[in-house]
């Protein structure tokens, strides 16, 4: 890579003493990014932590505050901001939260918070990091609102494979297939996108890949654009709904991961990703559905004729959820009832654990396979209390976005 | 000579002033020296890898924060280590700062446990008065370890 390395300022307590930042380093390094820590003096801290007014009592927290006003300041420069504090300490979540809030709102530096224990790997943060050099090094590319040519995105997920064609800003092909062996599964996709297109793989000009196969995938079939699925999911996500300009809120409740992300005219400002356990994500969801005997696509509309408030349900953890699963069907509830429970369930634990490390501006919109699940849909509106936007093909957003940005390498070729 | 745990633990005035009186000082420094001198550590130049907070568990349980029990790995063999120990309570940042306030009170807890410990918990001065009469307590404490050591 000839690229200079994206500066990322480090803002944290504790990760030393973890033993995790090698790991912070090794994320970076892979992204070609390099950490760094703004320098600030002890005058600077004792000022600092006064004109803030939250009154940390550990040291590195104070420092964390004299270093994220030295970035606002414009003291010290930088590309982007990682701020990461351990995970379980109710101080360092208070700091993080509001030394996020106050970065976002007084700076335009791409941020992310993130709280680790001594098992992060650097495989867990690197998604995260490669978000943060994408918005920091392509913003030029993460303006383009028009897809051009014939493109083709491909999305590797952990649970699906998906793929379009785009043709002069017009969705002409798609393929969906649950993912097994990654490229088999794309093998598969691509194949069906094209049929539905009429078109060959010579026709296609460029072609992106995201999701957690991405980067086999890409180097497989040696594509333009190898992205995460972070920028480019809030990419398709404000695309497809037609909000490219002012704020937004994606939401994209995954197979194995959830993400939220605050946006900004198309480009993420402040973003999550995570879930404590797969009780949060849409694999609760395909568990009650099979519970319940239907098939998923049937659990939305399911849901939509049931009372969520009638069946205690917590899936903080997907085994305590399952027990209040199968705990309420013993009891004789409803399917429609343990239906719309669940996805009440779900939307809370996204709600509790996510959404509060992000600011919600309207409009929300909602991508993603689960996007498809009406009745999680409806739950998710009634606690951010808005009507949430479900765009046409939101199943479909990170390949959307990956044929979408994977456009602007036509004009290069 | 006594072995003595200082708190804050990185402070090197207070390391200083141990030493100066005759004894060895326990703090951070001892502690991070010991680990990027032992060679099974294969992570230069970050002396501590994620087993450290696996070995804090032997001092604060699975759900405090990962920092805590890191910092607990090098502290707490340290205080079972020491003979005596001097705790200076809301010192300055230029003293000597700890980073995390859990683990300070886990550490200062954790001294004030230590049965028979020979212990000087005192307050930063503020004033320069107040550090005269700091300086003199730090210095008599010191002398009177050796006959309370050896009795």
């Amino acid at each position: 890579m000839n690229e200079h390395p994206v500066r990322i300022a480090q803002i944290s307590c504790g990760p030393e003493h973890s033993g995790v930042q090698k790991e912070i380093y090794d994320a970076a390094e892979a992204v070609n990014a390099e950490m760094f820590f703004p320098d600030v003096t002890l005058t600077d801290i004792r000022r600092s932590y006064d004109a803030f007014g939250l009154e940390a009592r550990s040291g590195d927290l104070k420092l964390a505050i004299a270093r994220a006003m030295a970035l606002v300041e414009q003291k010290v420069e930088a590309d982007a901001v990682f701020i990461a504090t351990c995970f379980r300490c109710a101080e360092a979540a208070t700091v993080r939260n509001e030394l996020r809030r106050y970065i976002h709102e007084h700076s335009d530096l791409p941020v992310v918070s993130y709280s680790f224990t001594e098992r992060t790997t650097s495989g867990t943060l690197l998604t995260r990091m490669e978000a943060l050099t994408t918005i920091a090094r392509r913003r030029a590319l993460l303006a383009r609102e028009k897809q051009n040519g014939t493109t083709m995105g491909i999305d590797s997920g952990s649970a699906t494979t998906k793929a379009v064609v785009m043709q002069d800003n017009e969705i002409i092909g798609t393929g969906w297939l649950p993912s097994t062996e990654v490229m088999n599964s794309a093998n598969g996709v691509i194949e069906a996108a094209l049929k539905e297109a009429g078109l060959e793989m010579t026709d296609i000009e460029a072609i992106g890949t995201t999701g957690y196969g991405r980067y086999l995938v890409g180097e497989k079939l040696g594509v333009d654009l190898i992205q995460e699925e972070l920028t480019v999911n809030s990419k398709g996500a404000v695309y497809l709904a037609d909000r490219q300009h002012g704020e937004a809120t994606v939401i994209d409740i995954g197979g194995m991961d959830n993400k939220a992300i605050s946006v900004q005219d198309g480009i993420p400002g402040v973003f999550t990703m995570g879930g404590i356990c797969a009780g949060a994500s849409g694999r609760f969801l395909e568990l009650t559905a099979q519970r319940i005997g239907v098939d998923i696509t049937e659990l939305g509309p399911i849901a939509m004729k049931g009372n969520s408030n009638v069946v205690p349900m917590n899936s903080y953890c997907i085994v305590f959820g399952t027990q209040s699963l199968v705990n309420a069907l013993a009891k004789g509830s409803s399917k429609e009832d343990v239906a719309a429970a669940a996805c009440r369930s779900v939307a809370e634990q996204v709600f509790e654990q996510q959404l509060q490390e992000v600011d919600i501006k309207e409009p929300v919109i909602m991508v993603g396979g689960t996007s498809l699940i009406e009745g999680l849909v409806h739950e998710m509106g009634e606690l951010l209390q808005t009507k949430i936007l479900v765009p046409h093909h939101s199943q479909y957003i990170g390949s959307v976005g990956s044929a979408l940005l994977a456009s602007g390498f036509i004009e290069e070729k | 000579m006594a072995k003595v745990f200082i708190f804050p633990a990185t402070s090197l005035i207070l390391s200083d002033m141990v030493e100066r009186w005759g004894h060895e000082a326990l703090g951070a420094a001892t502690g991070i020296r010991e680990r990027i001198q032992t060679p099974s550590l294969d992570s230069p130049p970050l002396q501590m890898t994620p087993e450290d907070p696996k070995k804090g568990l032997k001092y604060a349980a699975v759900e405090v924060p990962c920092g805590v029990r890191g910092r607990m790995a090098i502290y707490g063999p340290l205080i079972e280590e020491a003979d005596a120990a001097i705790i200076i309570n809301d010192a300055d940042l230029s003293f000597g700062c700890m980073g995390c306030a859990r683990t300070n009170e886990l550490v200062m807890f954790m001294v004030r446990q230590q049965k028979g410990l020979p212990l000087l918990d005192i307050k930063y001065p503020e004033t320069e008065d107040e550090g005269v009469a700091f300086v003199t307590q730090i210095k008599e404490f010191l002398a009177g370890l050796e006959g309370e050591i050896n009795e």
